[in-house]
């Protein structure tokens, strides 16, 4: 059978369709624009040619070993130095010419100690507008070993947790031992010897009854308010609600 | 010349010329190893030495491990992220940040950012006395083994690595901003500069460098553990071990690689 001329014509220009067609997909385009592996290598290169800006703690204490052994003391051991004093690969590789970022004035301690109600129970927090109003925070506590500097009275010194969180509650001003009696040797033995707490709802009542003379505590009724409960089943005492 | 002999000679001229300038710059590029682009050939010469060294992205799986109870929105992660990786300072392009929940008496549920710009002692907007409760969230990029975004990108742009990070190849992103949509954790933000789109990458240069990523570096509470979930024993193993953990939507099925300790029902 004899193919006729049409279709042979077509044939070739078909054929050659099909090699330029090949010829752009394998040879014209470059790989680099098509193959996925080749993309994501060189995103991955470029990803990885980014420049370092944080040294990483380990870094600093090749130098600064009288710094990085103060802190590890204190209670910042967990801090990272550039936290504080921004990214310092740059003063890494070139230590005079390029100096970190220090933190001198009040505006930066209270990033995380300024009192904030989101923050978790306990974290040590001040009020900034009237904790020592300002002095940098500098002038009394050392950063990279932060104390209180007030002696800690003998209860916060163990429960430091239920002080700070005590601190910030409408609760500020009482002393512990309004609450708890506390034998002299508690602080010898302290788990033989326990403080005592408070046990009635009367005790409460003392300043929050209707008929208290305490002038600032919030009143309420001791015979219809929650009868069958006693106050601190629902109220926290070191922290109640209703703060200011 | 007549017509038909013109059209014919068009049609062996053109191929046979385009085939003749692609042969003689294969064989000039054949000699830098197929590579076509100059300006890349160094960095791509020195990555190329890496997996045979010390770097080998199969034997990793990265994820990270947030405690809400320690964060204390001090925003340092933010910051430092922004400065590690040039995030546009304006306060609305984050590849990491920290959200406030404040839940009322009446079950209210507010959630707003941190603004990083202000130095100042942040404070609620609510009366304390109506708080029932409030807490800071870290989020990012969940770096999800089923990530919606690469499914959805339409040029294949975004991926997963094989160390378990989502990556966006600017070159290739269009900028369409369909992966933007996509992601149901709102961690992706298009670049103002670039046009493409950006997200968190954990500090894929630093990690592969064995840094940890800026946020987890200069946290000072140990809220955010970075690690490695292949390791018998590594940070993020011990959150593991030590916490009850749960992700972020896990009814969506993305499988994140973010996971939270202490969260809370409320959080989104």
């Amino acid at each position: 059978m004899r193919i006729p001329e049409q279709i042979q014509r077509l044939a070739v220009i078909t054929a050659v369709i099909i090699v330029s067609v090949l010829i752009a997909r394998f040879l014209l385009i470059p790989r680099s624009l098509i193959s996925d592996e080749l993309h994501r290598a060189s995103t991955i290169q470029r990803e990885n040619a980014k420049p370092i800006k944080f040294a990483g703690s380990t870094t600093c204490q090749d130098c600064h070993e009288d710094k990085s052994t103060q802190i590890r003391k204190g209670y910042h051991k967990n801090l990272s130095c550039e936290g504080c004093h921004g990214p310092a690969a740059q003063h890494a590789e070139n230590p005079m010419g390029v100096k970190p970022f220090a933190p001198r004035d009040r505006k930066f301690c209270p990033l995380c100690h300024g009192y904030d109600a989101s923050r978790p129970t306990g974290f040590p927090q001040i009020n900034p507008t009237v904790h020592n109003p300002v002095k940098p925070c500098i002038t009394c506590h050392n950063p990279h070993d932060p104390v209180p500097l007030q002696v800690p009275q003998s209860c916060s010194a163990c429960h430091a947790q239920i002080q700070r969180t005590t601190a910030v509650s409408s609760h500020a001003l009482l002393r512990c031992t309004t609450c708890h009696n506390v034998p002299a040797q508690h602080k010898t033995a302290p788990r033989s010897v326990m403080p005592s707490k408070p046990s009635t709802r009367e005790f409460c009542g003392t300043c929050h009854g209707k008929e208290s003379t305490q002038k600032d505590a919030p009143k309420i009724d001791l015979t219809n308010h929650g009868n069958a409960y006693l106050c601190w089943q629902c109220h926290y005492p070191h922290l109640p609600e209703g703060r200011g | 010349m007549n017509k038909r002999e013109f059209l014919k000679g068009l049609i062996l001229f053109f191929p046979a010329g385009g085939l003749a300038t692609i042969l003689t710059k294969r064989v000039g590029a054949g000699e830098t190893g197929g590579k076509e682009k100059g300006p890349e050939a160094p960095g791509g010469k020195e990555a190329k030495t890496r997996p045979n060294g010390a770097y080998d992205p199969e034997r990793h799986y990265y994820g990270m491990g947030i405690e809400i109870d320690k964060c204390i929105g001090c925003s340092r992660c933010v910051e430092a992220c922004k400065a590690e990786n040039n995030v546009p300072p304006e306060p609305f392009f984050f590849r990491t940040w920290v959200e406030r929940y404040v839940i009322t008496r009446n079950r209210e549920v507010t959630v707003e950012g941190i603004n990083v710009k202000s130095k100042t002692a942040r404070e609620t907007t609510q009366d304390d006395r109506e708080v029932l409760r409030s807490f800071f969230v870290p989020k990012l990029c969940n770096q999800c083994a089923n990530p919606p975004c690469v499914q959805v990108c339409p040029v294949g742009a975004t991926f997963s690595t094989k160390d378990g990070v989502i990556l966006v190849d600017a070159k290739r992103c269009i900028g369409c901003r369909y992966c933007i949509q996509a992601c149901p954790y709102a961690a992706r933000y298009l670049h103002p500069e670039t046009k493409t789109a950006d997200k968190c990458t954990f500090c894929y240069h630093r990690v592969v460098k064995g840094l940890l990523p800026a946020c987890v570096e200069v946290c000072p509470t140990q809220a955010r553990i970075f690690g490695d979930l292949r390791s018998k024993a590594s940070r993020l193993v011990r959150f593991h071990r030590m916490n009850k953990v749960h992700v972020l939507k896990p009814s969506l099925n993305t499988d994140p690689k973010v996971y939270y300790a202490q969260l809370d029902g409320e959080v989104r």
